[in-house]
């Protein structure tokens, strides 16, 4: 196990018969995720790129083993689908759909950690550990396999980052994004002690954008649980105060959780802060090759 | 988000139950005349100015009546206002009341604990940023017991309240629970919650609605924010606009990476105008919306910087050059393209064929589209 998800991974992919369950659970296929199942009600019995389709969770799990769920299940049932997918005895899942509204979002994530699951997302890209599985829709051209975490709130900025250290020839263990809606299945803060964990990871990329204050929280964390270096970027410092940017988790309120206050948290706590996305590989290669001196 | 002006935040309270004064809307100074003389709003009374701008207190945005000529004269006054540049167009008025105590009451969603947060104050009827930490009491809501009655009890406590206004608080405070759970609010508050005899009235009402939620509220679809008349247009297509200062359109997807680009656009020295999020789209036609819509804002120069996930690069390359098909000619701006990611060969391509080149470098696109742009101003 590198960070969540390996070889073991066997994904379920709920609402796999819509455009983005059919287009991704491909993609995730030829990354090499042992996809073995998809979850459409009503659509038992027939396929979707060779991988089985059933009626419930349970049935998928009882006949395929599956233990990951990816949910592509439009907002207005996101709910019903993750609920679903704990009862069945699905400890980990990504949820990719975007719009889910956060009381929905507040029980799901208390409904699962009351029995132990643990939510990705929503609103988010998903996990991927090169050469072992991908649960999620980060593409697959921006991987290649390394020593990197990589931990961020954003989705295309993700993608952006990760091939951008990649264009550097170095590669990643595990990438997680977290998605930037209000109320998250996996933070910053809980993601962190995984890869502080993990054999597989020597140094930590952490992407961050303006609201909320999640990575000051996660500049805590690193300040006192965390050894292995950090690299952050923080998106939106040229951001107007108080306009919406696009997604819930990226907007500016009283006075916290701006860029400013972001990066001067994580250089307290000792990581090396990009002040834009293309310094990120320069930064990380530098520290590799430091690592690799030693 | 939807904010809710005041007037509106109270029918919602009145749903669910919250005593408040007598009052009505009124649009016209001759409304607020009627509504003293025989709409049922008390005298003496209080005009206050619908706008979602706080402070309205300070601002000449709040006066009183004894007489319905006074009445009128005020509405008259505040109608004439732009309140931190919104222009009133309504007023509420409402029964002035003799009050013992001003209260604050909120509940909202603690990010970080990722539980809804019951916020009370004794000290009601200021902002809340200027009450001290520790006149504050805040108590997380589990959303699966819901908020108990320990935590009204403790409430009440902690605003010094016993007897009649404890009881009518335990009442209120459920009634508010209810609102921010079946409402999706984002933020209901009470602020001042005034102490009137042996009950509570709440003076004042702020809720915010989630528009995560809109699918199962219908009703707030008619509300608008403070929006651009483009900004509009754009929210009905589902992208997300914004218009800035500057000159430069930016053309991005994902909040994240638009919020990327604007910092490197800031830094070469040019200054966005727009920005307009793509989100996650498979639609060239929504692609070409996008474009015609930027058009309109008459940028400078647009610099167009994609990464491929859901959003295919060939699918923005296609819609991208249907769209510089129907821009007419007097509309034209320079166009600086980063395509990469997902399908990036075929979008390249797509883009090659129409006269348009993708600068795969981040840092050298944005300054081609900061110089454009300064070239063109």
């Amino acid at each position: 196990m590198t960070v969540l998800v390996d070889h073991d991974t066997r994904v379920v992919v709920q609402g796999i018969t819509g455009h983005q369950g059919t287009v991704h659970s491909r993609q995730m296929k030829e990354f090499g995720t042992q996809v073995v199942a998809g979850v459409t009600p009503g659509k038992a019995g027939s396929e979707v790129n060779g991988i089985p389709v059933f009626d419930s969770v349970r049935d998928a799990v009882e006949r395929t083993g599956a233990n990951a769920s990816c949910i592509f299940v439009p907002a207005p049932y996101a709910k019903d689908a993750l609920i679903e997918a704990v009862d069945a005895g699905i400890r980990l899942a990504t949820v990719v759909t975007e719009h889910i509204p956060f009381h929905d979002m507040l029980v799901m994530y208390h409904y699962a950690r009351s029995k132990g699951a643990r939510i990705i997302g929503p609103n988010c890209p998903g996990i991927a550990s090169p050469g072992k599985a991908k649960v999620g829709i980060i593409p697959n051209v921006v991987f290649r396999p390394g020593r990197v975490g990589v931990i961020s709130r954003s989705g295309t900025l993700t993608y952006e980052i990760v091939n951008g250290i990649k264009e550097h020839g170095i590669g990643q263990s595990t990438c997680i994004g977290l998605g930037g809606d209000p109320v998250v299945g996996t933070s910053f803060v809980d993601a962190l002690p995984l890869f502080e964990a993990d054999p597989e990871t020597d140094l930590i990329v952490l992407v961050g954008e303006i609201g909320g204050t999640g990575e000051e929280d996660a500049a805590e964390f690193i300040r006192s649980h965390v050894k292995k270096p950090v690299v952050a970027y923080i998106a939106g410092r040229s951001a107007p105060p108080g306009k919406r940017m696009g997604h819930a988790g990226a907007i500016i309120t009283r006075g916290r959780g701006t860029a400013e206050s972001k990066t001067a948290a994580l250089e307290r706590a000792g990581a090396k802060v990009a002040r834009f996305p293309y310094e990120i590989p320069d930064l990380v290669a530098e520290i590799a090759a430091r690592q690799a001196r030693r | 988000m939807v904010k809710l002006a005041e007037w509106r935040g109270k029918e919602v309270f009145r749903k669910y139950g919250i005593p408040l004064p007598a009052g009505r809307v009124a649009r016209s100074p001759s409304e607020a005349e009627a509504a003293v003389r025989d709409g049922g709003v008390p005298l003496p009374c209080v005009i206050k100015a619908q706008v979602l701008a706080g402070g309205r207190g300070k601002g000449g945005a709040v006066r009183f009546a004894n007489t319905p000529a006074e009445a009128r004269a005020a509405a008259e006054a505040i109608l004439a206002l732009e309140f931190k540049g919104e222009k009133v167009k309504e007023v509420l008025l409402e029964a002035k009341l003799p009050i013992a105590k001003e209260l604050y009451v909120s509940i909202t969603l603690d990010r970080a604990r990722r539980l809804p947060v019951l916020i009370t104050s004794a000290q009601g009827g200021v902002e809340i940023e200027s009450v001290a930490d520790a006149e504050i009491e805040r108590q997380p809501i589990d959303p699966f017991p819901g908020l108990t009655a320990y935590e009204r009890r403790r409430a009440a406590r902690s605003l010094g309240l016993t007897g009649g206004p404890a009881k009518a608080l335990d009442a209120l405070l459920l009634a508010l629970w209810r609102t921010f759970q079946q409402e999706d609010a984002e933020l209901v508050e009470i602020n001042p919650l005034a102490v009137v005899g042996d009950g509570l009235v709440a003076l004042d009402a702020k809720v915010i609605i989630e528009d995560d939620a809109a699918f199962r509220h219908p009703e707030y679809a008619e509300i608008r924010d403070d929006r651009t008349p483009l900004e509009e247009i754009a929210r009905e297509k589902e992208i997300a606009f914004v218009q800035l200062d500057g000159n430069i359109g930016v053309i991005a997807n994902g909040a994240g990476l638009t919020m990327a680009t604007l910092d490197v656009l800031k830094e070469l020295g040019g200054n966005p105008g727009v920005f307009l999020d793509l989100g996650g789209t498979d639609d060239p036609k929504k692609v070409t919306e996008a474009f015609l819509l930027m058009a309109q804002a008459k940028p400078a120069a647009v610099f167009l910087n994609i990464f491929g996930g859901v959003t295919k690069c060939d699918t923005v390359a296609s819609g991208l050059v249907e769209a510089m098909k129907q821009v007419p000619a007097s509309e034209r701006f320079p166009l600086v393209a980063r395509i990469r990611g997902n399908n990036e060969k075929e979008g390249v391509e797509i883009l090659r064929s129409a006269g348009i080149t993708s600068v795969p470098d981040l840092r050298s696109s944005a300054q081609a589209a900061v110089d454009a742009a300064r070239r063109a101003a």
